[in-house]
């Protein structure tokens, strides 16, 4: 990626970030939210939050090399201890050290 | 100074007195993943100024840290802007929420929307503002406090990766466990996991199907219809 195309992906962020914060106080002013709007509020944040954790396995092999085996023991204790703890800091703390731990230790 | 301007002076540290105690939690946890967001674009080839320019800019962490795969990848401009609007899609919800609170507030309004993610919304929408102090100032201290944290925990990040030379192979899993410790909170929260099930199997599939550079609009689109077409039934099953 060209300088000029990362400052155009940055932008296209910037906007679609800004967009989700500044549209209901554009469009929704003194009128009741479409039903078909409230229903995907509710389902759609739990679905996009699964596609992002399959996004982030995206380049993941797992046919060869370590078969996601270090991806999957990460996900597999930040889930757990989330479940344990349910704090956020912990979470992420333990997964991203575990996954370290493996790929660095075990050379995979 | 006149009588006037002590007033004001007095309005606003108030207000800061009142607002700081509840951000003080979310400057730990901004501080660890923005500091870590900064690391990451910082061993990703970034000097220090890209995190924190991103981080003021977009200001929100899982947009940010999604931006280091999409800059480091092939460039899919449309891509980019449906993923980051599709995260953001809960904003709009806050925003929803937020209307009538944010009325007659001025000038404030535009950064008190500007500044809404995830944490300042739960404390504007849920904090009980004690009588006598000044809630458009109380809400503009939460976000000018929680923004400042970001902002310069992704700074900091990126400044201290050129100081950090042990080996940070396999920082990159942070934004992983960050989105499955999002996954699950939404998991415990929820009464019914078709969606989340459901946002799983998709992508799963359009990953297989597409591949790993195209497999996000053709996932949403799916998730789209899918919900659309199963409204009946399943929009009782998340209201009970």
């Amino acid at each position: 990626m060209t300088l000029t195309q990362q400052i155009l992906t940055i932008a296209t962020l910037v906007a679609a970030t800004a967009l989700t914060r500044f549209v209901p106080f554009l469009l929704f002013k003194g009128r009741p939210t479409p039903p078909a709007v409230q229903y995907l509020g509710k389902v759609l944040p739990s679905a996009v939050f699964g596609t992002l954790v399959i996004y982030c396995l995206k380049d993941v092999s797992f046919t060869s090399g370590a078969y996601g085996m270090p991806e999957l023991a990460g996900i597999i204790v930040t889930a757990l201890l989330h479940v344990w703890k349910r704090q956020m800091l912990i979470s992420v703390l333990g997964g991203t050290a575990c996954y370290m731990v493996i790929v660095n230790i075990l050379h995979l | 100074m006149t009588n006037t301007d002590t007033r004001h002076c007095g309005r606003r540290l108030k207000a800061f007195k009142a607002a700081f105690p509840y951000t003080v939690p979310i400057f730990a946890g901004f501080w660890f993943l923005g500091i870590a967001y900064g690391l990451l674009m910082n061993k990703s080839g970034f000097a220090f100024y890209w995190p924190m320019l991103m981080a003021m800019t977009i200001f929100s962490g899982s947009v940010e840290f999604v931006a280091v795969k999409m800059l480091l990848g092939q460039f899919h401009p449309l891509q980019s802007f449906l993923v980051a609007l599709l995260i953001c899609a809960r904003h709009l919800f806050y925003g929803l929420s937020m209307l009538d609170k944010f009325k007659g507030m001025g000038w404030k309004k535009i950064p008190l929307i500007y500044g809404m993610c995830d944490e300042t919304f739960s404390i504007n929408f849920t904090a009980r503002i004690p009588d006598g102090v000044d809630k458009g100032w109380f809400m503009l201290w939460v976000t000018v406090l929680d923004y400042s944290y970001w902002v310069t925990g992704a700074a900091i990040g990126g400044l201290a990766g050129d100081l950090i030379h042990f080996n940070t192979r396999g920082l990159d899993f942070v934004m992983t466990a960050m989105f499955v410790t999002i996954f699950m909170e939404q998991w415990l929260k929820e009464k019914n996991h078709t969606a989340s099930v459901a946002g799983v199997v998709i992508s799963v599939v359009c990953l297989v199907v597409f591949g790993p550079e195209h497999f996000v609009i053709p996932a949403m689109a799916v998730m789209l219809i899918t919900f659309m077409s199963v409204r009946n039934s399943l929009e009782k099953k998340v209201e009970c």
